[in-house]
C-alpha cells in the first residue's frame, strides 16, 4: 500500500522533471526542489513511524543520530580531537544526555544545506540541529516540527571599511556574494527590490568561499547570517578593515527540528532545550547544580527532579534535566563557550539574552 | 688518409648543454623572449613561495618558540611581517586528515589497510616483481580483507562509516570506484557494440543516461532515492550509497573510453579471430580487449584521475572526505582563517596521487608499446 503511493509519487515527479526540465531549476534552487521528493518521504517516514516512536527507536539503538552541519564556526565543527563542538553540537548532546544520561551517546551525521531535509525525512537522523531557520513552509509544508529556537540570528551585510558605506540602502549596483539555496538569497532579493536598488549576485557555496571572494575584492558585499559574518570577520588578518552594516534584514530563528507526527519525541527535544534556558533563568549552572539540589526554590527542585515526576511524563529518567545541566551546562554556559564574547567570534548576547535581560530568550515555566 | 679517418666532433652549438639550450629554449627570437619572460616570472615567484611555505613558515612552534594550538598563535597573526604559512594546523589535525574520526584505539587497522593497499597495488604496478603470481592472489582478496579490517566483523569491533573521513574516504571512494568501474565499463562497452538489439539498447540507454546527468545528481540519487528502491527494513550505509553512485558514474565513462579503443581495432583482427574458430568471449578476451585497452590507457587514466578528484563532491551529501575535513577544520573557531594552508595541503595530497597515476600511465604506455607490435601503431 505505502509502496504503491511512493511509486506513483516517484513517477509523477520523474515525468515533471523530464518534461519541464525542472532538474536544472531544482538544482539551482535547493529548497523548492526537495518538496516533491519530501512528499514521498513524508509517506515513507509515516509508514515507518507508525511502527514505533522515535524515542523507543533511539533507546533501542543505544545512541542518538543527530544531523549537524559539515562545519560552521561556533555551531558545529570538529575540534582537534575529532569531537564535535558548538552550540548545535551541544543541543544534540543535551538530547543524548536526556535520553541516556551520557553525553557521548550521540552520533553526528554531517549534512549540507541541500541534504539536511531529506536526511531527516528519511529517518536517517532522529533530529536536526543544523542552524536551520524556522519558516512556515519548512514547519508546515516539508513535514517537520521546529521545537524551539536555540539562536536568534538575522541576515546582515559586511563590506570593506574602505568602501565608505554606512547603510545597506547605499549599496546600489554592488556585487553581492550570496550562498545559494538558502533563505538569505530570497531575503536579499526582497530587500533590494523593496529599496528600489539593484545588485549583481556572485553565487557561492560555502561561507569560506564567500570570505575569500570578499577579501579578494571580487564582491563588494558579503551577506549571510550575522553569526556567519562574525566568524568571517574573525578570520580576517585585520578585522578592522571590515565593517558589518547596521541593517539586519531578516529574522532567522535557528532551532532544532524533528519529523512531524511524533509528538513524544518532539517533546523530549523541546524540553531538553527549554531545560537549558530555564536553568539559566534560575541561575543553575554545571558547577552549582549539585548544591542546588537542596535549594529552597520550588522550580529548581522540579527542574532537577527532586520534586515531581516530569521525567516520567517524558518517559525519561527523573534526573534528565539535572544530567543535562551537569554534563552540558545551562544555555548561557553553552553560548559563552561556543559563540560568546570570549570566543574569537565575539557575538554579544543581543536578542539571545534572557527576556529578563533585554533579549527575547524565553521558555515556558517548568511546572 | 689519417685526417680523413679522424672523427670530427659536431659543432659545439648543437651538442651538450649549450646545444640543448639553443634548440629547446633559444631557437629563435620569440622562443628566447618567452624563455626570458618565464625565467623572470620564476625568479619573482620561487623565492616568495619558498619563503612562505618553508623558510618563514611555522611548523609546530611559532617564532617565539611556543607550541601553536590556535590561529592567534601563528607567527603571521602575531606579527604580519614575520610569518609565512602556519602549518601547525596540519600538524594538529593530521590525524583527522588521514583517518577522519576513526577511533584512535582502532586506527592500526586503517594503517594495516593502507599498507596492504600498497602491497596489493605492487604486482599491478610492477610486472617484474618476483613471485608476482602470489602477490596477485593477494590483490584479488584484498578488497574482502580491507572491508573487514575497516568496517569490522570477524572479531574486529565495528566502526561505522560515519566515523570514516579524510584521506580514508577519498581512497576508499577513488579505489573502489576505479576498480569496480573497469570491469563494468568493459561489459557495457562490449554490450553497446553487441549485435543483440536488447543488450545494445540497454547498455546505450544506461550509458547515455548516466553521462547525461552531473555526478552531483547521481550522488543525491544514491543518497536520497536509492533507499526507496530497496525492500523495506534494509538500511543501506551512507557511504555504500555514495559508492554505488560513484561506480555507476565512472562505469559509464569507462565504457565510452573502452568503446573508443574497441573501435580502433581493425576488422581484420575480428575476422582473424573468428577464422580460427574462437568464440565471442575468447575472441574478445584474447585478441580484441588486450589491444583495445592498450590503446585506451591514456583516456582510462584520464577518467580515473577525474573520478579521484570528483570524489570531493561527496561533501554535498554530507560525507567528510579529505577536502571536507579541511573545510570542517576551517569552521573550528581555533583555526579560522587558515584556508591557504589547508587548501594548499589538500591540493598537495591530491597532486601526489594524481601525478602518481599519470606517471604510471606513461610507464605503462612505454612498456606495452615495446611488447606486442601491431598494425595500428
Amino acid at each position: 500500500m505505502h509502496k504503491s503511493i511512493i511509486w506513483i509519487n516517484l513517477y509523477i515527479w520523474y515525468r515533471e522533471a523530464i518534461f519541464e526540465k525542472r532538474y536544472l531549476n531544482n538544482y539551482l534552487n535547493g529548497e523548492n526542489n526537495m518538496k516533491k521528493l519530501l512528499s514521498i518521504f513524508a509517506v515513507l517516514a509515516f509508514a515507518f513511524s507508525a511502527n514505533a516512536g522515535t524515542l523507543d527507536d533511539v533507546k533501542n539503538r543505544g545512541f542518538l543520530k543527530c544531523g549537524v552541519t559539515t562545519g560552521l564556526a561556533g555551531f558545529a565543527a570538529p575540534d582537534d580531537n575529532g569531537e564535535w563542538a558548538g552550540l548545535d553540537a551541544d543541543m544534540c548532546r543535551a538530547v543524548a544526555v536526556a535520553v541516556f544520561g551520557d553525553r557521548s551517546k550521540v552520533e553526528f551525521i554531517t549534512t549540507t544545506g541541500k541534504s539536511r531535509f531529506p536526511t531527516l525525512a528519511s529517518g536517517e537522523v532522529d533530529m536536526l540541529a543544523r542552524n536551520t531557520t524556522w519558516t512556515i513552509s519548512r514547519d508546515v509544508n516539508l513535514g517537520f516540527e521546529f521545537v524551539g529556537v536555540n539562536f536568534y540570528d538575522g541576515q546582515g551585510f559586511m563590506v570593506p571599511s574602505a568602501l565608505g558605506v554606512s547603510s545597506a540602502t547605499e549599496l546600489d549596483g554592488a556585487t553581492v556574494c550570496i550562498q545559494t539555496g538558502t533563505t538569505t538569497e530570497l531575503n536579499l532579493a526582497d530587500f533590494f527590490r523593496l529599496n528600489g536598488i539593484s545588485y549583481e549576485a556572485l553565487p557561492i557555496e560555502t561561507n569560506d568561499e564567500g570570505k575569500e571572494n570578499l577579501f579578494a575584492g571580487r564582491c563588494d558585499v558579503y551577506t549571510t547570517d550575522a553569526s556567519g559574518l562574525s566568524s568571517t570577520r574573525a578570520a580576517a588578518s585585520n578585522p578592522d578593515k571590515w565593517k558589518v552594516l547596521p541593517e539586519i534584514i531578516s529574522k532567522e530563528p535557528l532551532g532544532p527540528l524533528v519529523r512531524h507526527g511524533d509528538h513524544q519525541w518532539g517533546d523530549v527535544v523541546r524540553w531538553s532545550l527549554n531545560a537549558m534556558i530555564i536553568a539559566e533563568e534560575l541561575g543553575v549552572t554545571s558547577e552549582n547544580v549539585d548544591a542546588q539540589m537542596s535549594s529552597n526554590v520550588p522550580e529548581v527542585l522540579r527542574l532537577l527532579g527532586v520534586e515531581g515526576n516530569y521525567g516520567e511524563m517524558l518517559e525519561l529518567s527523573n534526573d534528565w534535566a539535572y544530567q543535562i545541566i551537569k554534563q552540558i551546562g545551562n544555555y548561557s554556559e553553552s553560548y559563552e563557550a561556543n559563540v560568546g564574547p570570549d570566543t574569537p567570534l565575539e557575538i554579544a548576547r543581543g536578542l539571545n539574552a534572557l527576556w529578563t535581560q533585554g533579549g527575547i530568550l524565553y521558555a515556558p515555566p517548568f511546572r | 688518409m689519417n685526417e680523413m679517418n679522424e672523427v670530427r666532433k659536431p659543432p659545439v652549438a648543437t651538442t651538450g648543454i649549450i646545444g640543448w639550450l639553443r634548440i629547446n629554449l633559444f631557437f629563435n627570437w620569440t622562443n628566447s623572449l618567452i624563455t626570458l619572460f618565464v625565467i623572470y616570472c620564476l625568479y619573482q615567484f620561487i623565492p616568495w613561495i619558498l619563503d612562505w611555505t618553508i623558510f618563514s613558515a611555522d611548523f609546530k612552534y611559532n617564532y617565539l618558540g611556543e607550541q601553536i594550538t590556535n590561529q592567534e598563535m601563528c607567527s603571521r597573526n602575531l606579527d604580519p611581517e614575520n610569518g609565512g604559512a602556519c602549518w601547525a594546523v596540519i600538524y594538529v589535525r593530521f590525524y583527522q586528515f588521514i583517518y577522519g574520526f576513526y577511533p584512535k584505539v582502532e586506527v592500526w587497522r586503517v594503517n594495516i589497510a593502507y599498507f596492504m593497499l600498497a602491497l596489493a597495488l605492487l604486482p599491478l604496478l610492477y610486472s617484474k616483481l618476483p613471485y608476482r603470481k602470489y602477490f596477485l592472489y593477494f590483490t584479488y582478496i584484498f578488497p574482502v580483507i580491507a572491508y573487514f579490517l575497516l568496517n569490522g566483523g570477524l572479531g574486529f569491533t565495528e566502526v561505522s562509516t560515519n566515523k570514516w573521513g579524510g584521506l580514508l574516504v577519498t581512497l576508499v571512494l577513488g579505489c573502489t570506484g576505479i576498480a569496480l568501474a573497469f570491469p563494468i565499463g568493459i561489459m557495457l562497452a562490449l554490450g553497446r557494440r553487441s549485435k543483440l538489439p536488447v543488450i545494445s539498447m540497454m547498455c546505450t540507454l544506461f550509458i547515455e543516461f548516466i553521462r547525461g546527468v552531473p555526478l552531483i545528481t547521481l550522488l543525491f540519487f544514491g543518497m536520497v532515492m536509492l533507499p526507496l528502491f530497496l525492500p523495506e527494513g534494509i538500511d543501506m550505509d551512507g557511504l555504500v550509497r555514495v559508492l554505488v553512485a560513484v561506480t555507476l558514474f565512472q562505469s559509464a565513462y569507462m565504457a565510452e573510453v573502452i568503446r573508443g579503443g574497441l573501435q580502433a581495432i581493425p576488422p581484420g583482427q575480428y575476422e582473424a579471430a573468428k577464422s580460427l574458430g574462437m568464440s565471442y568471449w575468447r575472441m574478445n578476451l584474447l585478441i580484441i580487449l588486450p589491444q583495445a585497452i592498450r590503446i585506451s590507457i591514456p583516456p582510462i587514466v584520464n577518467t580515473s584521475i577525474g573520478l579521484f578528484k570528483d570524489t570531493t563532491l561527496v561533501i554535498i551529501v554530507g560525507i567528510l572526505d579529505l577536502l571536507g575535513i579541511g573545510r570542517g577544520t576551517l569552521a573550528d573557531t581555533n583555526w579560522l582563517g587558515l584556508s591557504y594552508e589547508i587548501y594548499f595541503f589538500v591540493s598537495l595530497v591530491f597532486f601526489i596521487f594524481t601525478f602518481g597515476m599519470s606517471r604510471y600511465s606513461l610507464y605503462l604506455e612505454k612498456k606495452l608499446k615495446t611488447g606486442i607490435n601491431m598494425g595500428a601503431d
